[in-house]
């Protein structure tokens, strides 16, 4: 890209160096096998001895005379062994990865773009190759192809290379459907353009990664095989060392040591260096924009108030604050000295838009912040009894029957592991002592009133096995099936197609009215506000600007923000003209 | 989930089949010459053709597949060319060895791994650190060279455990138990990083999902939503990494056997294959796939059974 | 229309007097782009399963300078109508036609040259940009294609971010930088990057809150009058079709079941389905609302109790 020419006004994030360098993990073990390779490398000038030549006389020798960790068994120099050992064990480590990447990265290309035939071949000999466990297959090949540890590498690499494949293959199947490679295609790019710019990027950093923790594993497996003593037998290796040195293990125990030393660092190593370098490559950066909005408002928040108003019976909130731990340390407020009060029977809708705090809002009245997430003032009466400080123990004899919950997005509310039977009698079997028979009769039941149509076969499904609007309805279903007096939900309509969200806004109505359940309403389309609530609170970066009955918040808003949002809905925008030919010269 | 059931055995059969070719053919490439191999360098020419034809190396390569092919469908996989000993019996009567070792390794690994995960996982803070510092060390280590230092510890310097030999379970419980806890606890070592940190993320991954929260704002217990539904949905990739360990382990053995001198397939393997003993090596090819193949479908079964969606794809 | 006071910018794109062609039908002559008899379908699930129809006979036609809004709820295949257009989808039959030329089944030498002419805009910011390359580079794409020298896309990147009221140092970051609105103006800004005669715009406001929604249907109002620009415009909102559109069609099941002047389609519909829709959708005035749910119970739940 161009050189900066202005400056970047928002502190632009580290660069990948920066980061590496500032990471001791990534550093240290970056060093450790930077060292260990040059002293292989450059091994006649770390020692003048040679790694063969034997002295009978000096077996199982002390240190001494230029021989760094004295002798072996056979009376050769163990530094020199071990410095030009290591050019065979990396050389072989080397190629192996070498190879993978050469048949696993382009075959995964290609089978991640392009699909079809080719995909499913090569995904059938990846599943083939990679259920055979690596050292027997290395072992029936020697019996092939000789005694090389050179060819018996490059089998190990085509054994890796499956690994390579499946991680690029995955990534670029995986980003074929986006629509950023379907823009560039429009665009009239090139495949191995797109390729080239969308795709390597995206599993460049995976395949780094892999490389370290394959170079490690092929480091493992070699020496593996040299201690077997199956590899190229005349040649000195770590591995070859290690057996010698085991068969003499009573005799001179610590020349084990030293070829282990080596083997064990250079791995850890290399399996270090990739779990820093995942830390490093895959940062994602921090978290959205919007919630450094949301502390600038809170600092301007007043501290806790007292007494604000009478509280009512079924949910009272007052000067609630909501606060998340960042991974600096720092926290953050998305929810700043809140009051709300719901009574019974009445429907409240939040309204707010994204990020305004109005979940976190009622995931605090449930007890069920996300990790990171905690109460850090004020306070949640529900019916009567204080929710903030309460115990686990007690909010969940609140949940269910006093509190229950509608979420958003119906699919990933249901667990896929069970199915619809299961999750409605689960509730009714643990909070109301029901028998099976009695649960599952009740659950049928509860089906029924929300108007499902043969509930018996829908009772058996799977999630997977019903439509959204359906797993809304048994969403619905299971979160007034203890008879609770307040229920939270949650953006309740929005993931449904517009008829259907009709239809779930009627049922929920009903619903309300039969059983004079509180509502406390989260959504941001004020369309169902005007539907369902009897009362409106607009939240907005965290805090609520204005509250009012619906009619006369809808239709005379006090609060700037609130008419705002109002202005920008479109029910009574006129709509556009039809379309008249351009006049020539018109720009 | 009969059908199911039936798709991935025939899968099976049909990778079982493609493999026996391909190794036959692949590992009749270079013996041209076994007879001479046999016989050494010193024996006439008649002698060793005479060997070559009563091996069958004198017909078409393919021919000798189908022969080999049907006599291992009626359970005959065929002589040693240098012991004479019947294939199918020697596998037999060394695969207990192997098979003991395997299921002592993935029963430990399975429980040690469910509990640290687990506990990692919900917990996080210190355990989660905890396994994950172990996750990295089990990795980063070749496993022969962590069997080698709980040989040097536990065995030489401590002597708690034979460093060598194998005690038959049909002799003594004690014996076998004494004999196979140092070699369980090497190639569990590995393992129980691999599949701890399988389970750890897919735990964490469970606990973040929408239904969790839905299922706790019902009034059930923690517990009860970690035992019950976090663990039932973290539990498929983590068999399916627990079923790759199994088949993995057939190759551990091969150095753990070798170093523990246990009787075993992997010490066979070692000893057939240095040289080139090819109806010997072909048998116990084909015996770890069979072996893999019966794992993934075991994996599947459960896989399938604890997740409905697994079954229709 | 109850005249609530309303956002300038949207009143502004009206013609002064309200008047010109009220006629629905649009001639072959006229057309920048003609479907016709439009078919696809993809591969069902499973082994021999049955293909899917998912576009049955579609046919539509934009002339240049105009904006087609298509409507449809989810699976109505309104979203492979514009794939279909911009050569993403395979056509099982039917034409499809732009300036008087052939374009569906083209090749890819084909496609290239034609994307100076049509282009996209996607529904979701955050994966219609590739996260990883800086917001310059994406700007630069099309113009790179096309064979334009490096130096002098960067000119025109820095244009392009004036055009969208972008800072012209958003070059040098990472989507992930900017907010769901300035990510749909940065793939605004892309599509626009080499001047072309027809956008599809997929969704382009679908995912944005209320206020950022409006100020990006600005957005694409605006550079309409100003270039001439053609738009395919794909949502599920009526509402918002409505404002955006010169005609509306609506779509149901692969196949177009009302077309006609944007007024008459979303006031006074003929269709009954298109009537469910608009009356689906609640009204921020709690008084109508509850006549127009009386209106939709009497007429779609005359059976329920």
């Amino acid at each position: 890209m161009s050189a900066s020419v202005t400056a970047a006004t928002a502190p632009r994030r580290p660069g990948t160096a920066r980061r590496f360098l500032t990471n001791p993990q990534a550093v240290l073990s970056l060093l450790v096998l930077l060292v260990i390779t040059g002293l292989v490398v450059f091994a006649p000038l770390a020692t003048q001895h040679s790694s063969t030549a034997s002295e009978l006389s000096d077996a199982f020798g002390p240190p001494g005379g230029g021989h760094l960790l004295g002798f072996d068994s056979a009376g050769r120099d163990v530094w020199a062994r071990l410095l030009y050992g290591g050019r065979n064990t990396l050389g072989g480590a080397v190629l192996a990865v070498a190879v993978a990447l050469v048949v696993g990265v382009p075959a995964g290309l290609a089978a991640g773009y392009h699909g079809g035939w080719f995909d499913s071949l090569a995904s059938w000999w990846v599943n083939l190759v990679m259920a055979l466990p690596a050292m027997v297959v290395l072992l029936a090949s020697r019996a092939v192809l000789g005694p090389s540890v050179w060819v018996l590498m490059v089998v190990l690499g085509v054994l890796v290379a499956p690994s390579f494949f499946r991680l690029v293959r995955g990534a670029v199947a995986g980003m074929r459907g986006e629509p950023y490679v379907d823009a560039a295609r429009v665009f009239g790019l090139r495949d191995s353009r797109i390729i080239a710019r969308h795709v390597l990027v995206v599993v460049r950093a995976p395949v780094i990664i892999q490389v370290a923790l394959v170079a490690g594993m092929a480091i493992g497996l070699q020496a593996g095989l040299e201690f077997l003593g199956i590899g190229s037998g005349s040649l000195p290796t770590w591995g070859a060392m290690l057996n010698e040195a085991f068969t003499n293990v009573h005799r001179a125990p610590l020349l084990m040591l030293w070829p282990g030393l080596a083997l064990g660092a250079t791995s850890a190593a290399l399996v270090l260096l990739a779990s820093a370098l995942r830390d490093v490559l895959e940062d994602r950066g921090t978290g959205p924009v919007a919630g450094r909005r949301a502390r600038r408002s809170a600092a301007e928040s007043t501290a806790a108030r007292e007494d604000v108003g009478e509280r009512a019976g079924l949910l009272s909130v007052r000067d609630l604050t909501v606060a998340y731990t960042l991974a600096d340390g720092t926290s953050r407020e998305v929810v700043s000295g809140v009051d709300l009060d719901v009574h019974r029977g009445e429907v409240l809708g939040l309204v707010g838009q994204s990020g305004s705090g109005k979940t976190q809002t009622a995931f605090s009245v449930l007890g069920l912040l996300p990790p990171g997430g905690r109460v850090s003032r004020g306070s949640v009466l529900l019916n009567g009894t204080e929710a903030v400080g309460a115990s686990e123990r007690h909010m969940r004899g609140l949940r269910g029957d006093t509190v229950a919950y509608v979420p958003q997005e119906p699919m990933s509310n249901l667990d896929p592991a069970f199915t619809v039977g299961d999750h409605l009698t689960e509730p009714l079997r643990t909070k109301l002592g029901l028998s099976r028979a009695q649960a599952r009769e009740r659950a049928l039941e509860l089906l029924r009133q929300v108007e499902i149509p043969d509930p018996a076969r829908v009772m058996a499904s799977h999630p997977h096995q019903i439509s959204g609007g359906m797993a809304q309805r048994v969403l619905i279903a299971g979160a007034v099936s203890c008879d609770p007096d307040l229920l939270i939900a949650d953006e309740p309509t929005t993931a449904l197609d517009v008829t259907v969200q009709a239809e779930v806004l009627a049922l929920l109505r009903r619903l309300q009215a039969q059983r004079g359940m509180g509502v406390l309403l989260v959504t941001h389309n004020l369309g169902v506000v005007a539907d369902l609530c009897d009362r409106v609170a607009v939240m907005r970066e965290g805090v609520i600007v204005e509250v009012g009955a619906t009619a006369d918040l809808l239709t005379d808003p006090r609060d700037p923000y609130t008419r705002e949002l109002l202005d920008a809905v479109l029910d009574d925008a006129p709509a556009r003209a039809p379309w008249r030919p351009r006049e020539v010269g018109a720009l | 989930m009969t059908s199911f059931i039936l798709r991935r055995a025939a899968s099976g059969l049909l990778l079982l089949l493609v493999i026996s070719a391909l190794s036959y053919v692949l590992l009749s490439v270079p013996n041209a010459d076994v007879g001479r191999q046999l016989l050494g360098p010193h024996a006439s020419q008649e002698l060793v053709d005479a060997r070559n034809s009563d091996l069958g190396l004198d017909q078409p390569v393919a021919v000798r597949y189908l022969d080999w092919l049907s006599s291992a469908l009626r359970g005959d996989l065929g002589t040693s060319w240098f012991t004479n000993a019947d294939v199918a019996q020697a596998i037999a009567n060394r695969l207990p060895v192997t098979l003991s070792l395997m299921v002592g390794v993935t029963v430990v690994t399975a429980a040690a791994s469910f509990v640290l995960g687990v506990w990692a996982g919900v917990r996080r803070g210190a355990a989660d650190r905890a396994v994950q510092v172990l996750g990295v060390v089990g990795y980063a280590l070749p496993g022969f060279l962590v069997t080698l230092v709980i040989v040097l510890v536990f065995a030489v310097q401590l002597r708690w455990f034979p460093a060598i030999g194998y005690v038959p379970l049909s002799e003594s419980f004690g014996g076998w138990l004494s004999t196979v806890t140092l070699p369980i606890l090497s190639l569990s070592v590995a393992a129980v990083a691999g599949v701890s940190q399988q389970v750890r993320s897919s735990v964490i991954e469970v606990m973040g999902r929408d239904y969790v929260r839905t299922l706790r704002a019902r009034g059930l217990s923690t517990s009860r939503v970690v035992f019950r539904h976090v663990l039932r949905n973290a539990a498929t990739p983590a068999l399916t990494v627990l079923g790759m360990q199994f088949v993995g382990l057939l190759g551990g053995a091969v150095l753990v056997e070798q170093i523990f001198g246990l009787p075993g397939i992997g010490a066979m393997t070692v000893q057939y294959t240095t040289r080139g003993d090819v109806p010997v090596i072909m048998g116990l090819v084909m015996m770890t796939v069979v072996v893999v193949i019966v794992i993934n479908l075991l994996v599947d079964i459960l896989v399938g059974w604890l997740n409905p969606r697994a079954r229709t794809s | 229309m109850t005249g609530t006071s309303h956002g300038g910018r949207l009143r502004a794109a009206l013609p002064p007097d309200g008047t010109g062609t009220t006629e629905a039908h649009v001639t072959e002559r006229d057309a920048l782009l003609d479907v016709r008899d439009l078919r696809v379908s993809f591969p069902g699930r499973g082994w021999r399963a049955p293909r899917v129809e998912v576009l049955d006979g579609v046919s539509l036609r934009i002339r240049p300078g105009e904006t087609l809004g298509l409507v449809g709820e989810s699976g109505s295949g309104k979203s492979t109508i514009g794939r279909a257009v911009l050569g993403l989808v395979p056509v099982a039959g039917g034409t499809i036609t732009f300036d008087g030329e052939r374009v569906d089944g083209a090749s890819r030498r084909r496609r290239r040259a034609l994307s100076r002419d049509v282009q996209v805009v996607f529904q979701d910011p955050y994966t219609s940009l590739n996260p990883s390359l800086l917001i310059g580079d994406t700007l630069a794409e099309p113009l790179l294609a096309q064979g334009v020298p490096a130096r002098e896309a960067r000119g025109t990147v820095a244009d392009l971010l004036d055009r969208v009221a972008l800072p012209r140092d958003a070059v040098h970051r990472l989507p992930r930088e900017f907010s769901g609105g300035q990510r749909q103006r940065v793939a605004i800004a892309r599509a626009l990057a080499i001047s072309p005669r027809l956008i599809v715009c997929d969704e382009p406001v679908s995912a944005l809150d209320l206020t950022t929604q409006r100020t990006v249907m600005d957005l694409l109002l605006d550079i309409q009058e100003r270039t001439g620009v053609a738009y395919l415009f794909v949502s599920h909102d009526l509402s918002v079709v409505r404002v955006m559109s010169h005609r509306v069609a609506v779509i149901r099941h692969g196949t177009i079941v009302e077309t006609g002047d944007a007024d008459t389609v979303t006031r006074e519909p003929e269709h009954p389905y298109t009537r469910r829709l608009l009356l689906s959708a609640p009204v921020a005035d709690p008084d109508r609302q509850r006549e127009r749910r009386t209106e939709y119970e009497r007429r779609f739940h005359a059976d329920a109790s």
